[in-house]
């Protein structure tokens, strides 16, 4: 266990994710596969506003609609190179991102998140109803694959794999930046207690706004890889089950966690993949072990691990202390009180 | 260092604070008392910014705060405790406590992107403020412990250090001693001395009466929102109108 942490970790699961499709030998599990990465990189994004800062956000599967079909408008109806339209995706959602930032996060707690989930359904709308833009419910067909960069080619399952894999791994490493920086703790100060960081001197319409914006551009490029590699989009995208699901995989890995976005989606994209053969009963078993998850890892899987390691961690320094220099005076002090 | 000029707060028609004025004087523990809904805590929110003044004004060191954002406040050198302290139970008490400098570095999303050195900086800067401010409250040992496991005391002392992580002037305290026990209210009343001999201001709510008597210099007295008594703890001892409104009849014998 020790030496799964930290970098050796990482570098161990980047190692595992490179060798999948060489094990797998199957083009479908890798299509899976490459979806569940795109997820992940849409449920980071989700994890910084809702894990790290506090604010449940019920609009972020409707933000990676708009980055698909930010794509989708722009390389079909207006012949606009793939990355061109994927870097123009980005923007959009984060633009986007930007007003109902600025609008939905004077509100707190629950009522940001109905105000979201608003959001989301008027999005929706949008998209099912303004024809002329989006094709409505018929949807958008016919989206090219990646254009190769260079030597690259993007247009086999195996190289859209490596591909999102890119991607994912660059979401994780600017994520972590961000997250175990003084900007990060600023994030964490305002979940942890709006009132508390405002009298520490956080800006807290700025600082949310902030994590707002980064986190619906995480959306809006999932969104536009998932563009790039189903090739089809229509306005289910937007609907408020892609964000459930989002949410869904955040709180079963661990929001708050680094790895817990990352766990969460693998965790349950092999469950529901697994439990294909049930059909419509699927639920009946799956529907359980998500509860009982939430009743004994309320923290999700990441988030109970890292608990215990940290109160493991102190126990040893505890005791490697008290072995060295016997208990220091305050500390004995302390505990004949407690005892 | 603090002057309160007809401070007056009301919320649909019931007038919370009621024309208050009165003055902190810098190096000096004042006290706040007062029966519950007196108006204690809205007036530390009008200072601290929380709430906007209904009207009246306040003057730190000779400028007006009225109505600024609580994080501007914070900038000033303005620093408050709450009556319960919100810790991040899972992460340990320096990680707690890191934060508290933050206002007073400057950097921004591309530092953190690029890892500038400026991030570098303001990163040291913070965790040597935090460990600082703790070693002052007399918890170094607690640093890597988890927020959730320590005691009721310990977490007043680390509100307590993250206060002073943002290297304020004037720090509001709300009910420091609230949930301990007396033998910890001692040390937590030389803690409030302590700070006094290092150069800060210290306003504190408090109902233990005996502490605010042996620790403060100067006491106002609140009820019903209005200020009905101001002084040195020996005035407020004798005063006839405090006796009845907030210490009862059996005090007067005192």
């Amino acid at each position: 266990m020790q030496a799964l942490q930290g970098r050796l970790g990482w570098a161990a699961l980047a190692l595992l994710a490179i060798a999948f499709p060489l094990v797998a030998q199957n083009n479908y599990l890798v299509s899976v596969a490459t979806q569940a990465f795109i997820m992940a990189i849409a449920v980071l994004g989700l994890n910084l506003i809702t894990g790290y800062t506090g604010q449940f956000n019920l609009a972020h599967g409707a933000f990676m609609a708009v980055g698909a079909y930010a794509v989708g408008i722009l390389t079909v109806d207006h012949q606009v190179p793939y990355w061109i339209a994927f870097a123009l995706a980005g923007l959009v959602t984060a633009a986007l991102g930007f007003f109902v930032g600025i609008l939905s996060l004077r509100l707190k707690g629950h009522y940001f998140s109905i105000f979201t989930l608003c959001v989301s359904y008027i999005m929706f709308l949008l998209i099912e109803k303004w024809e002329s833009l989006t094709h409505g419910p018929v949807g958008i067909m016919g989206i090219p694959a990646p254009t190769g960069i260079g030597p690259l080619q993007f247009g086999t399952p195996l190289s859209q794999y490596y591909l999102v894999l890119a991607f994912l791994a660059l979401g994780i490493w600017i994520m972590a930046r961000i997250v175990r920086s003084l900007l990060g703790r600023s994030f964490m100060a305002v979940r942890n207690s709006d009132e508390l960081a405002e009298a520490l001197g956080v800006d807290l319409m700025r600082t949310k706004t902030l994590s707002f914006v980064l986190s619906v551009t995480y959306a809006g490029v999932a969104g536009a890889l998932y563009a790039g590699q189903v090739r089809f989009l229509g306005p289910d995208l937007a609907s408020e089950a892609v964000t459930f699901d989002l949410v869904m995989f955040a709180l079963v890995g661990g929001i708050g966690t680094l790895l817990g976005p990352l766990v969460g989606t693998a965790l349950v994209t092999f469950l529901t993949q697994s439990l294909q053969f049930l059909q419509d009963y699927r639920m009946v078993v799956f529907g359980p072990v998500l509860i009982l998850l939430i009743i004994f890892l309320p923290d999700g899987i990441v988030g109970t691990w890292l608990k215990h390691r940290a109160r493991r961690v102190h126990a040893a320094r505890t005791q490697a202390r008290q072995q060295s220099s016997g208990p220091q005076p305050a500390e004995r002090n302390r505990a004949e009180r407690h005892a | 260092m603090l002057e309160i000029d007809a401070l007056t707060k009301r919320f649909f028609g019931l007038t919370a604070v009621d024309r208050i004025s009165t003055r902190f004087e810098r190096g000096q523990v004042s006290a706040i008392i007062g029966p519950n809904g007196a108006g204690k805590t809205t007036f530390f929110n009008l200072v601290a910014g929380t709430h906007r003044p209904s009207s009246g004004r306040i003057l730190y060191q000779g400028r007006d705060v009225t109505g600024l954002r609580p994080d501007r406040v914070a900038r000033l050198g303005i620093a408050r405790t709450f009556q319960t302290t919100h810790l991040f139970d899972n992460a340990t008490v320096l990680d707690n406590l890191i934060v508290g400098h933050r206002l007073r570095t400057r950097s921004g999303l591309w530092d953190v992107l690029v890892n500038s050195r400026r991030l570098q900086q303001d990163e040291r800067l913070c965790r040597d403020k935090a460990l600082q401010a703790l070693d002052f409250v007399g918890l170094s040992h607690l640093a890597d412990r988890i927020a959730a496991d320590i005691t009721q005391e310990e977490r007043k002392r680390v509100a307590f250090a993250l206060a002073l992580a943002t290297d304020p002037e004037l720090l509001l305290l709300d009910e420091p001693a609230g949930g301990v026990n007396p033998e910890e209210t001692v040390g937590l009343a030389a803690l409030i001395r302590k700070l006094v001999d290092h150069g800060k201001t210290v306003c504190l709510i408090e109902h233990k009466m005996d502490m605010i008597m042996r620790l403060a210099d100067k006491i106002v007295v609140l009820n019903n929102g209005a200020k009905i008594a101001e002084g040195t703890p020996a005035e407020i001892r004798r005063d006839p109108q405090v006796i009845e409104a907030y210490l009862g009849a059996d005090h007067a014998a005192v």
